[in-house]
């Protein structure tokens, strides 16, 4: 996918206009950038920052799927629950290897997560209650993380795009999974299908809120636009994401909780779309903020792995020196 | 938090199927050569992308300069007598 660390990489860049411009055509031309070209510090920096919390979205994402394993009603379910979080940790590692290649270490970017500096999808925050909330998150979170990442895997950074085509590769199952399972629960007793309803009703608001504010708010689009970072506003993707899951919905017979989603024949460019009420941005921000119901937990949950895991990194390191050593010796004996 | 940062990097090289070169496939910490095959086996072939692994560290890779990408590469660019269109055969003759 990519190789780091194979050049001492050279980050000063001179940003003369016309170093600035040649930079813009390479990109106007849809010319990959990779690890080692020149390039401005800003692209650099927007990209460190998007990738790293991509990376650790993927790594905190495990936790509210891991929480029901061992409690997954069937060998069948329990299986595909283990591969998606697995999956899930094999994409931040994808990711951040990516991140790497601009010059930032995997150091630096754990104790960031940890210490709440960097951000990490907001949709994590929140709590899984019930069963139903893995059939939810495979539907709605995936199918909005995978709405979100089609159009990166296009993306102008090398490393990053190849990246993205592995882990969208990947996500497909994530969502069918889900999706199947939410049938499995519409199909079953009252009470079933009124927890798969309870599970969409939670995380139908928050699945939104995933594709991030609204363009007229959104302080990074512009520039990602123009570098190719970015293929589509937030609005627009999330507008594909509700016009996508509204039948799929109706498939399942859930309606969604929304008194305002109506079908709309002059949107999209008369193509039809649906209009959807007003996202509580209020809420949004304040989970962005650190005051969702879950933040303090996942970051507990992943210092907690990072601190009882050290021993395991110790142990690791001695026995390779250990073993270093006595080839060595076994050498020059 | 500074043992991270001593993890040796390595790079991973698979070959998808016998036939096929090893072709790079990405990177990952590991402290030692077992470790880091293990590693690369359940991070890039959980879906039997590969019948075998080549991990390299990544401080052995001799890489040319990307600074040197003019020098380095240029002097191919302009012997087009290298490639076949370059010569005239005339159409009666068939493919060549």
């Amino acid at each position: 996918m990519y190789s780091q660390g194979l050049n001492g990489q050279n980050l000063d860049v001179n940003e003369t206009p016309e170093f600035l411009a040649a930079f813009q055509a390479r990109i106007d031309a849809d010319e990959k950038i990779e690890p080692n070209d020149p390039m401005p510090a800003a692209y650099r920096k927007t990209l460190i920052r998007q990738i790293g919390q991509h990376a650790h979205s993927e790594i905190v994402g495990m936790l509210p799927e891991a929480n029901w394993i061992t409690r997954a009603p069937t060998l069948r379910r329990k299986t595909a629950l283990l591969a998606k979080v697995q999956d899930e940790g094999g994409h931040g590692l994808y990711l951040y290897s990516a991140a790497e290649t601009l010059g930032v270490s995997r150091e630096a970017m754990t104790e960031e997560l940890l210490s709440g500096k960097a951000k990490y999808s907001s949709i994590f925050n929140y709590p899984t209650l019930s069963w139903a909330d893995m059939g939810a998150i495979g539907w709605l979170v995936d199918g909005a993380a995978i709405m979100n990442q089609v159009p990166l895997c296009r993306c102008s950074y090398g490393p990053y795009a190849r990246a993205m085509i592995r882990v969208c590769k990947e996500e497909s199952f994530h969502q069918r999974q889900g999706y199947e399972l939410m049938i499995s629960l519409c199909n079953g007793t009252a009470a079933q299908k009124a927890m798969a309803q309870d599970s969409l009703n939670r995380w139908w608001w928050p699945s939104l809120m995933m594709f991030g504010p609204s363009d007229s708010d959104s302080q990074h689009s512009d520039q990602s636009t123009a570098w190719k970072i970015k293929r589509f506003t937030n609005d627009e993707l999330r507008q594909k994401f509700v016009d996508a899951t509204v039948k799929q919905a109706d498939h399942l017979g859930l309606s969604i909780p929304d008194p305002d989603l109506v079908w709309n024949e002059t949107k999209n460019d008369g193509q039809g779309g649906y209009d959807f009420g007003d996202i509580d941005w209020d809420e949004f921000w304040k989970v962005v903020k650190g005051h969702g119901p879950m933040n303090k937990d996942r970051i507990a949950a992943r210092k907690q792995a990072w601190e009882e895991g050290a021993w395991v990194r110790e142990a690791a390191l001695a026995y390779a020196e250990k073993q270093k050593q006595q080839t060595a010796q076994q050498v020059t004996a | 938090m500074t043992d991270t940062a001593q993890t040796p990097l390595w790079e991973v090289f698979i070959r998808p199927r016998n036939g096929l070169a090893h072709r790079h496939c990405g990177s990952l910490h590991a402290a030692d050569a077992t470790m880091a095959l293990q590693a690369a086996r359940d991070v890039y072939t959980r879906r039997e992308e590969g019948q075998s692994i080549w991990v390299i560290p990544s401080s052995e890779i001799v890489a040319s300069d990307p600074n040197d990408k003019e020098t380095f590469f240029d002097p191919a660019g302009d012997k087009i007598y290298r490639h076949p269109t370059f010569y005239d055969i005339p159409d009666d003759v068939g493919h060549m």
